[in-house]
């Protein structure tokens, strides 16, 4: 549904785009993670028809962007990242205007807009001009823009960015809804828990480029590390040579020598492996831990960088305590 | 064909379709609509056709009138309604800068590119709006003339032909800003750089005093300024004193023809310059 080949675009002397390649089937959600700058927002507004591609080329719905724009955006649903709706406007005219446009009639589009604005909990706000609308009441509504026309394919630019948590679970359980009705959904997120929990695919841009192309299991799986915590019933000087052969680099030991980490190679059936090893050295073990790599970490091995407002995310719970 | 409301269930691939003439008139519509419903919230920025055009008449004809004496005779305020007429259409032509402007540097605008709309209704329906504030902006300098002693010396169709001949000229110089309104960084420079060339046009024109007196460069500018060609029509259907029909100049003799073409022209040159602009500033 989604086809896109060779993307390049430069701003002056800066590229924004080196060449990305990527595809969404129909029905699927595709998320494109990436730090800020990272060319996520260009990607998007070159697929949606907004900006000129320098080389490369994409396709939505069998049209070409460039030379078919305008089939393109019978197609298409925009939410962008900045408001794109009147300020001036109330919600319900804003709906009513985007419907028009998009070629409704004059009832139809007054019944899409009282639609809409019931589902996105935007009743109160109604009539009420945008200038008055909270931040979160601004984005429900941009999504909700989007959709007017039910188009096939919708694309969302950051949609929960600046959400509180249940309009949060609102938003995607909106764009779950309209994937179960067949539509195709690109998403740009810098929430990895958002790409974990909506997207098929996940494609991660950095500098213009795609880095990492998969399924969220797959990504957590190519860093293929992952995190062991062995809990003893009391200190044994033998656990730290049982569990040498695993660890990847140093193990960590807490203060009471009873809880023992570190980072190990992803492998099947670790847990069991780890038990009687240390069975074998008669060291005792009241708990074994291994935690898979986090999107987080996956994000974090790939670019080589800490993402901007990483509390959002689900945090990793055992990190901070005890140990040195 | 329009649809009444989107078809649930799987959405299905659309074709795409040439923009036919009924759905660019509802595009130019909805446009125009939005357009009113912004004046509406903000009554305030109409004050260049309602507030200023009673202020300007008012203080024109009373202080300018105290001291000009027509070579051709006649009331000051008889003959300096026509030109109030003109110079308020010119200033609030500006409008047409401001609001293009003002939309292109909102998000707003790239909503509307990604909708299947028919584009240049965003164009078109912002000199829509501005023809119709040119009408309130003509009916209160008629107002406010005819409250201070105008009196046309014509029959109501003539009358009504010297608001069309500067309505039509008020519509196309209006294009003109809308170049200028598509060029220009913002609203303020957009509003900035129209002042610095309309006001001065207006002013060394035959609108305030008769061009007869003025330094050689100036009146021959006058007698070839477009302003005084509409403003000298408009005189001539509404039996005005016109001093400038006495002037020597094709323009001033033929002021009518002149008027009318010189509307087609800007019509002519900056109707399509302004849809090129618009498309090449919203196609990148």
């Amino acid at each position: 549904m989604i086809e896109v080949e060779g993307l390049t675009k430069h701003f002056g002397a800066t590229v924004a785009l080196a060449g990305v390649d990527f595809e969404v089937p129909r029905g699927a959600i595709l998320g494109l993670l990436g730090p800020n700058g990272a060319g996520k927002t260009t990607a998007l507004r070159i697929i949606t028809t907004l900006t000129m591609p320098d080389a490369g080329r994409a396709r939505v719905a069998g049209f070409d962007v460039v030379r078919d724009a305008a089939a393109v955006r019978r197609n298409i649903g925009v939410a962008a990242q900045d408001a794109t709706l009147d300020e001036t406007l109330t919600g319900r005219q804003n709906l009513v205007m985007v419907a028009r446009l998009s070629g409704l009639t004059r009832g139809g589009a007054r019944a899409r807009a009282a639609e809409l604005l019931e589902q996105f909990e935007l009743v109160d706000a109604t009539d009420r001009v945008l200038k008055q609308y909270s931040g979160g009441m601004r984005r429900r509504l941009d999504v909700a823009a989007s959709l007017v026309a039910r188009p096939p394919v919708l694309f969302f630019d950051e949609p929960t960015t600046g959400l509180d948590p249940t309009s949060r679970a609102r938003v995607w359980e909106i764009i779950r809804g309209l994937v179960g009705e067949g539509a195709t959904v690109l998403l740009t997120t810098q929430y990895l828990d958002e790409a974990d929990e909506l997207a098929d695919r996940i494609v991660v841009v950095n500098h213009g480029r795609v880095i990492a192309d998969g399924t969220s299991a797959e990504l957590k799986a190519q860093t293929g590390e992952a995190r062991l915590e062995v809990t003893l019933s009391a200190p044994h000087p033998e656990a730290t040579v049982a569990l040498a052969p695993f660890v990847l680099g140093d193990i960590q030991v807490s203060h009471d020598g009873r809880r023992l980490r570190g980072r190990v190679r992803s492998d099947d059936g670790l847990a069991t492996t780890v038990v009687r090893a240390l069975d074998g050295a008669r060291v005792t073990v009241d708990d074994v831990i291994v935690h898979r790599a986090s999107l987080d970490d996956v994000f974090f091995a790939l670019t080589g960088q800490a993402r901007s407002g990483a509390d959002e995310t689900a945090g990793d719970p055992t990190t901070g305590d005890d140990l040195p | 064909m329009t649809i009444t409301t989107p078809p649930a269930g799987p959405p299905r691939i659309r074709q795409p379709r040439p923009h036919r003439l009924r759905t660019k008139v509802r595009d130019v519509g909805v446009m125009t609509r939005r357009n009113i419903v912004h004046i509406r919230r903000e009554p305030l920025q109409l004050s260049d056709v309602t507030i200023q055009p009673a202020l300007f008449t008012l203080l024109f004809v009373y202080i300018l009138g105290a001291g000009v004496v027509l070579p051709s005779g006649g009331t000051y305020v008889d003959f300096a309604i026509a030109g109030m007429l003109a110079m308020n259409l010119v200033t609030s032509s500006m409008g047409t800068a401001v609001g293009l402007s003002t939309d292109l540097n909102t998000g707003v605008i790239d909503r509307f590119r990604t909708l299947p709309m028919w584009r240049p209704a965003v164009l078109v329906g912002r000199s829509v709006t501005d023809l119709l504030t040119s009408f309130v902006c003509a009916a209160i300098v008629a107002v406010t003339a005819l409250a201070i002693g105008w009196r046309p010396d014509a029959g109501i169709g003539q009358v009504l032909g010297g608001f069309a001949v500067m309505l039509l000229f008020g519509y196309a110089l209006s294009w003109g800003c809308g170049c200028l309104g598509l060029v220009s960084k913002g609203p303020e420079s957009a509003q900035g750089v129209g002042l610095v060339i309309l006001f001065p046009a207006a002013i060394v024109s035959n609108a305030f005093v008769p061009t007869q007196h003025m330094p050689t460069v100036m009146r021959v500018f006058a007698n070839w300024n477009p302003i005084s060609a509409v403003t000298s029509a408009c005189r001539q259907l509404w039996g005005s004193p016109n001093p400038s029909a006495a002037v020597q100049t094709w323009p001033m003799q033929h002021a009518l023809a002149s008027s009318l073409l010189w509307s087609i022209a800007l019509l002519a040159v900056f109707a399509p310059l302004a849809v090129h602009l618009f498309r090449r500033r919203t196609e990148n």
